[in-house]
């Protein structure tokens, strides 16, 4: 789980990024915080920030923001027969979702696995993104650029690391990756921000139209869907 | 409420809602295989995709940033070593910023 706490520090860096942003594009402080606190995804909380500093209605901006918000409920949907929550804690799991902590968990060889790494990367993870944030919104214009240090990079190389076990996986896995890649790179000049993600589902959706899964009992035995494990 | 604390709340509320929906959803659903191969390849696609998009995009645009790029590219290689998490994450960023420090990119 050491990893899955490394992975929370390392990726909750770029709050910094984030509060700076937020509070560029005219949000408060407090604004900025709640921002991190209550919807805590950040491709999406750097969507809001990004449409108000460029100028755009905060209804679009909201509207794009939960519109890339909308894979979260895809990756819960995955994560749901992983996790097994019940009852309120659910209530607490559900915000633990997220790009991060989805990919840790798949990660993982078994289900007792990934349920740790769920709550470790969403522990480490909502602990540095928030204090991360709040430095970042009170040092606006006062540390130097992100990217100076490389910190744009962090996300995609995380995002890439952890889904390479799944690549391996199989071809019908490699299939919607490319798939995926391809679909958000062609749709970026002609969507808003954050649509590409979305429309990269599709690939999953051709894919697995293409490929019939396996038949119930069959179990391909892949890593991290839980079935190996019970 | 100023328009900023609704928008700022509303999408609070849309995003969490958005993460508990697919928690809620009737166990029988996932009993369907082809619902759970397509579960199971979705968040690949979406990570691909988002992979893809914050190495070549900014925005709207699509952006040629080579110190980006090589940054990546250095975490392939570290992934392709058999490198552990955080070697690849340091590769990566490190090879990034060495590269704009050196004025690339």
């Amino acid at each position: 789980m050491r990893d899955g706490i490394l992975l929370g520090l390392a990726v909750g860096v770029s709050g910094l990024a984030f509060g700076a942003a937020a509070v560029s594009a005219g949000l408060s402080v407090w604004q900025t915080c709640a921002l991190s606190l209550l919807a805590y995804t950040g491709a999406s909380q750097f969507a809001l920030a990004g449409t108000i500093a460029a100028g755009g209605s905060l209804l679009a901006g909201s509207a794009g923001a939960i519109l890339l918000g909308g894979r979260n409920a895809l990756y819960s949907l995955r994560l749901t027969g992983l996790l097994k929550v019940r009852g309120p804690a659910r209530l607490l799991a559900a915000q633990g979702v997220t790009d991060e902590s989805t990919a840790f968990a798949l990660a993982q060889p078994d289900r007792a696995a990934a349920r740790a790494g769920f709550r470790a990367v969403f522990a480490s993870l909502y602990l540095t993104w928030n204090v991360a944030t709040l430095a970042g919104a009170i040092g606006a214009g006062r540390i130097g650029s992100p990217q100076s240090f490389g910190l744009d990079v962090v996300g995609p190389a995380a995002f890439l690391a952890l889904i390479w076990p799944r690549l391996a996986a199989g071809r019908a896995e490699r299939a919607a990756a490319a798939g995926g890649a391809a679909i958000a790179i062609a749709a970026t000049p002609f969507l808003p921000p954050g649509a590409p993600i979305i429309l990269a589902a599709f690939a999953a959706l051709v894919v697995t139209l293409a490929s019939p899964p396996p038949a119930p009992g069959t179990s391909a035995g892949s890593a991290g869907d839980g079935r190996a494990a019970s | 409420m100023s328009g900023a604390w609704f928008a700022v709340l509303a999408t609070a509320a849309g995003c969490y809602g958005l993460k508990l929906a697919g928690l809620t959803i009737p166990e029988r659903l996932l009993g369907n295989r082809w619902l759970r191969r397509f579960a199971e390849l979705v968040p690949v696609a979406l990570l691909a995709a988002l992979v893809a998009v914050q190495a070549g995009a900014k925005g709207s645009m699509l952006v040629f940033d080579p110190a980006r790029l090589a940054g990546l590219a250095a975490g392939v290689v570290a992934l392709m070593l058999r490198a552990p998490f955080l070697i690849v994450i340091i590769a990566a960023a490190g090879t990034a910023a060495v590269l704009r420090l050196a004025g690339i990119g």
